[in-house]
């Protein structure tokens, strides 16, 4: 049901509060959706943000990462695992 | 094996039971993971402590769950498991497998990882054990391809399980298979994407006997349970009597309500009394059995001590039929609504009902409060006064 903001904005703003928060705070998935229905009201649902996310994650763009909680995060960089 | 001493570990063989450390060994040769699994783990008997670091970051692409990232402290020494990622499969309903579905998997696991598993992990997945980040890629593939999937893990709905219910057990009151089979499938997405604060168990039994353990280990448990009365055999349980067995002591007298009474050969049952323990079903299975009129109760927020205490589930819906699944997929949904609204990071559902309270959580998800919701078997009702004060 996205209505007047795309799927593809809501990613692309998604991933900018991922990309500034970067390093700093590990968010989730609901921090994100939160982030955007706080943002846009109604003209944003709960599915949008779920596709959003499902956008960002199968393009590769984020990645899921396990540390005290699911969180989406930046692509790993080589080697960061093992720290 | 020349190189491979382990005399702590060589003590766990010498007991009667089936050693794993016996099962390794087989498998040292062939694959240098389980020889250097083996050596690492003497080793941390001799010290006393665990060489395994939790791994961040480790994962199959477009799935925040279903690999657990392990990696060794000691990579150096260990080589073999500088890496040791497990991977859960989504096992099938009630655990049933065909001798070809076997050896798929074990065939898939000999190429990609260490060939050792469990089955089952506690959760349900069936579960691989140890293999290096590259492999899980080629892994995941080879899974698909013959149309397994991984499990959950993380902040995720885990892999929904169940007790084998009607596939082999009388006992069963509604069809645990289909109901897993059915929310694995719904809900894809709550099982790949990890969107929780935190993980969230669904377990299924078919009847109070709760072979799941659905009461005490899941955050959503779907109990069997009739509402009409026991169906009795008086022919058998005149057998029983026959038989010399000590009804009395092994059976009316373990009633926990008393409700149970003896006629000469006959046994009668006050069903109105009867709190559906299953004893007297167990102990007669060949004179009694469940009702006819069957469903399931719902309960919901147990969890083992993590963060917090262990909790058992309450009752949030005593009896709901289970023809369809329509009226359970809208209670999960509500469920999860208002855990995504009102709960905290890392906090399960039990949690967060605690934290919030009952009261308002029933509200929450739009129930209606009645006596059933009780916190364990008969203990603290909660009873709601607001209707009272209302009318004075
Ligand atoms: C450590 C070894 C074993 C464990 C822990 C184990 C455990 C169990 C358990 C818990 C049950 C269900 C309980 C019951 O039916 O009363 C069972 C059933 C069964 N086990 Fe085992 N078992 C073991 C070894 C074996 C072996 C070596 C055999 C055969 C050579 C075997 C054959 C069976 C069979 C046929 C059943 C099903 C019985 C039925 O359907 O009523 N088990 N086992
Ligand atoms: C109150 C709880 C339980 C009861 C009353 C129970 C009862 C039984 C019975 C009667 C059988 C024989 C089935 C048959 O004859 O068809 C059986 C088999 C078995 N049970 Fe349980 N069980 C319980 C819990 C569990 C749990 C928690 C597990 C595993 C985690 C388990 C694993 C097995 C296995 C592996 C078999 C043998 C395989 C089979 O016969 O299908 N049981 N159980
Ligand atoms: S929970 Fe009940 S229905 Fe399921 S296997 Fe156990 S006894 Fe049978
Ligand atoms: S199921 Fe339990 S409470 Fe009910 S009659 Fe049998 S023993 Fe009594």
């Amino acid at each position: 049901m996205a209505g007047e903001i795309s799927i593809e904005q809501i990613a692309d703003e998604m991933y900018q509060l991922v990309a500034e928060s970067a390093g700093q705070k590990k968010l989730k998935s609901t921090d994100l959706t939160k982030a955007m229905t706080s943002k846009y009201g109604d003209k944003v649902s709960k599915q949008d943000c779920k596709d959003a996310i499902k956008m960002l994650i199968d393009s590769g763009r984020c990645v899921y990462g396990y540390y005290g909680g699911s969180s989406i995060e930046l692509p790993r960089v080589e080697g960061s695992a093992n720290q | 094996m020349s190189d491979l001493k382990t005399p702590l570990l060589d003590e766990l063989e010498k007991g009667a039971w089936p050693s794993f450390v016996k099962d390794l060994k087989t498998m040292a040769d062939k694959k240098p993971m389980v020889k250097d699994l083996l050596r690492q783990l003497e080793k941390s008997y001799t010290d006393k402590r665990g060489y395994w670091k939790h791994g961040g970051l480790v994962g199959v692409m477009g799935y925040g769950g279903g690999v657990i990232g392990r990696y060794s402290a000691l990579p150096d020494e260990f080589p073999g498991v500088s890496h040791f990622h497990t991977v859960r499969v989504n096992q099938p309903s009630g655990w049933f497998y065909t001798a070809d579905a076997l050896n798929e998997l074990l065939d898939i696991w000999d190429e990609h990882g260490s060939g050792l598993l469990n089955m089952h992990g506690s959760t349900g997945d069936l579960v691989f054990l140890g293999t290096v980040t590259d492999e899980l890629e080629p892994t995941f593939r080879a899974l698909t391809a013959k149309d397994w999937d991984l499990g959950g893990s993380g902040s995720d709905l885990r892999t929904p399980s169940c007790c084998v219910g009607p596939a082999r057990c009388q006992n069963a009151c509604y069809d645990t298979l289909a109901l897993t089979y059915d929310l694995t499938h719904k809900y894809q997405d709550e099982l790949h994407r990890p969107m929780f604060n935190y993980k969230f168990k669904i377990k299924m039994s078919g009847c109070p006997n709760d072979c799941t353990a659905a009461i005490a280990r899941s955050d959503l448990g779907i109990i069997g349970i009739w509402k009409d009365d026991i169906q009795v055999d008086q022919a058998a349980f005149a057998e029983y009597v026959d038989s010399g067995m000590d009804i009395q002591g092994a059976v009316v007298d373990k009633c926990p309500t008393k409700c149970i009474s003896v006629e000469g050969k006959e046994i009668k049952i006050d069903n109105s009394d009867c709190v559906k323990c299953m004893h007297c079903i167990n102990t007669l299975p060949k004179a009694l059995k469940v009702g006819k009129e069957r469903g399931a109760a719902i309960v919901l927020g147990a969890k083992a001590p993590i963060v917090e205490g262990a909790l058992f589930g309450s009752v949030m819906v005593p009896f709901m039929k289970m023809d369809d699944f329509e009226e359970l997929h809208d209670l999960i949904e509500r469920i999860w609504e208002f855990w995504d609204e009102h709960g905290k990071n890392r906090e399960r559902i039990g949690e967060c009902v605690e934290r919030v309270g009952l009261a308002n959580f029933i509200e929450g998800i739009g129930l209606e409060p009645i006596p059933q919701m009780i916190k364990e078997p008969r203990d603290n009702p909660y009873i709601f006064y607001e209707e009272y004060y209302e009318e004075e």
